[in-house]
């Protein structure tokens, strides 16, 4: 494939650096969200936002944060930008903020915004990072909805609270399968799909 | 008997890896062999036991509507709880900065071996869930607050041991090759998550 060289931070991290299953960062609120599709978007579109803001701020500011205090300075951007998140959700959608709880909050100790911020925003340039920020926020999204489709279909029988196994499947005898709503069933839904991918991806095996 | 429902149900039920899925990230990455997956459930349990019960202040003397009323009547209607994450995420900071400081000067092997994920405990997500869990569920005094930090850091302790342990046998077995590394090592936290439900219900 032949990208411009530019996009590259936006397009790497959608398979090939995925940050969820290659880089392994972010796993907690990956996994928590997952069991219905609707937080599992909104968790998606916070994390981005987040994670492209502060990579912004950060590597405008990376010239000036003296390096042994950069994990405070840090950390206090990112909770400041994960405050407003969280009282935007509250004020927006008060239902969907319940169903998350801690986890917006926990944003704040996501690995992959730290990862990214220490990776790549703190030597690159604001416009490269706000692309790397929007990529991998994509990137985790991608694996969150995946998670989060086959967990609420075999679990619920629905997709965004719809139902989608018709009735006729249910009096013959179909039963949604319980399992697939509890934690751990998310953990080997994610260990399936690293399967495929590293199936496909034979350079990625250890 | 409240205390010690609490403290077994912290450890088992309400498992911070097994049902909440916090501290994964240092979960997956330090579980390689069992001496440091130990010490770093050590570790994380002592900052559990401490921030618990300082954020448990902090959030009912500072935070909650009207907790600012001991300062003096015109402070009553003051409503503070929007700064939580920040107070409750910089306590959590410096706790660990001072943790790596008394290690460093009296058991300077472990700091070591801990290396770069000592620093890490302050963003491991167990210790900022166990409190904003702690926040949620409105604890009464300081002392539940810290039962409920001890099972949580125990229980924490417990799962990176057990699955440290397991990971070291894994190294003699035949895995499909797309799944070696960390595909397996979720699969068997998933495995190891079904079987700690078995606890589910249990109550003193």
């Amino acid at each position: 494939m032949n990208v411009n060289k530019s996009l590259l931070p936006l397009i790497n991290p959608l398979s090939k650096d995925n940050p969820v299953i290659v880089q392994v960062l972010g796993i907690c609120s990956a996994l928590a969200v997952t069991a219905k599709l609707e937080p599992a978007l909104v968790m998606t579109i916070s994390v981005t936002a987040v994670l492209a803001l502060a990579n912004v701020i950060i590597s405008l500011l990376r010239n000036t944060i003296p390096t042994s205090i950069r994990i405070i300075v840090q950390l206090v951007v990112v909770a400041a930008l994960v405050v407003i998140v969280d009282q935007v959700l509250k004020a927006w959608n008060y239902e969907v903020s319940k169903a998350l709880s801690v986890f917006i909050g926990l944003i704040i100790t996501n690995c992959i915004i730290m990862g990214r911020l220490e990776a790549f925003a703190m030597s690159n340039r604001p416009w490269a990072s706000f692309l790397d920020g929007i990529g991998n926020g994509l990137g985790y999204g991608i694996i969150l909805v995946i998670v989060a489709f086959f967990r609420e279909l075999l679990g619920s029988g629905t997709l965004f609270g719809c139902q989608v196994i018709p009735q006729w499947c249910y009096e013959h005898g179909y039963q949604n399968n319980g399992m697939m709503i509890l934690p751990p069933m998310a953990l080997i839904t994610v260990a399936c799909i690293i399967w495929v991918h590293r199936s496909r991806n034979k350079d990625l095996q250890e | 008997m409240e205390n010690l429902n609490l403290f077994i149900r912290s450890i088992f039920v309400d498992n911070m890896i097994f049902a909440y899925f916090l501290g994964m990230c240092s979960f997956l990455a330090v579980s390689k062999n069992v001496k440091t997956a130990f010490g770093l459930g050590v570790a994380v349990s002592f900052v559990l036991i401490i921030a618990l019960p300082v954020t448990w202040c902090i959030n009912q003397y500072i935070l909650v509507p009207g907790a600012l009323s001991w300062l003096g009547e015109e402070y009553a209607e003051t409503d503070l709880s929007f700064l939580g994450l920040i107070m409750f995420i910089s306590v959590i900071a410096a706790l660990v900065q001072i943790l790596e400081m008394a290690i460093e000067k009296y058991s300077p092997s472990l700091y070591s071996s801990l290396g770069i994920f000592l620093p890490l405990i302050a963003v491991n997500c167990a210790i900022l869930g166990a409190v904003l869990f702690m926040q949620q569920r409105e604890f009464t005094n300081a002392w539940t607050a810290t039962v409920y930090g001890a099972g949580s850091g125990i229980g924490w302790l417990l799962a990176i041991t057990c699955l440290a342990a397991i990971r070291e046998r894994l190294a003699y077995s035949q895995i499909p090759a797309p799944l070696r590394g960390i595909g397996i090592t979720f699969i068997i936290t998933g495995l190891m998550g079904i079987a700690f439900m078995s606890f589910l219900g249990i109550k003193l």
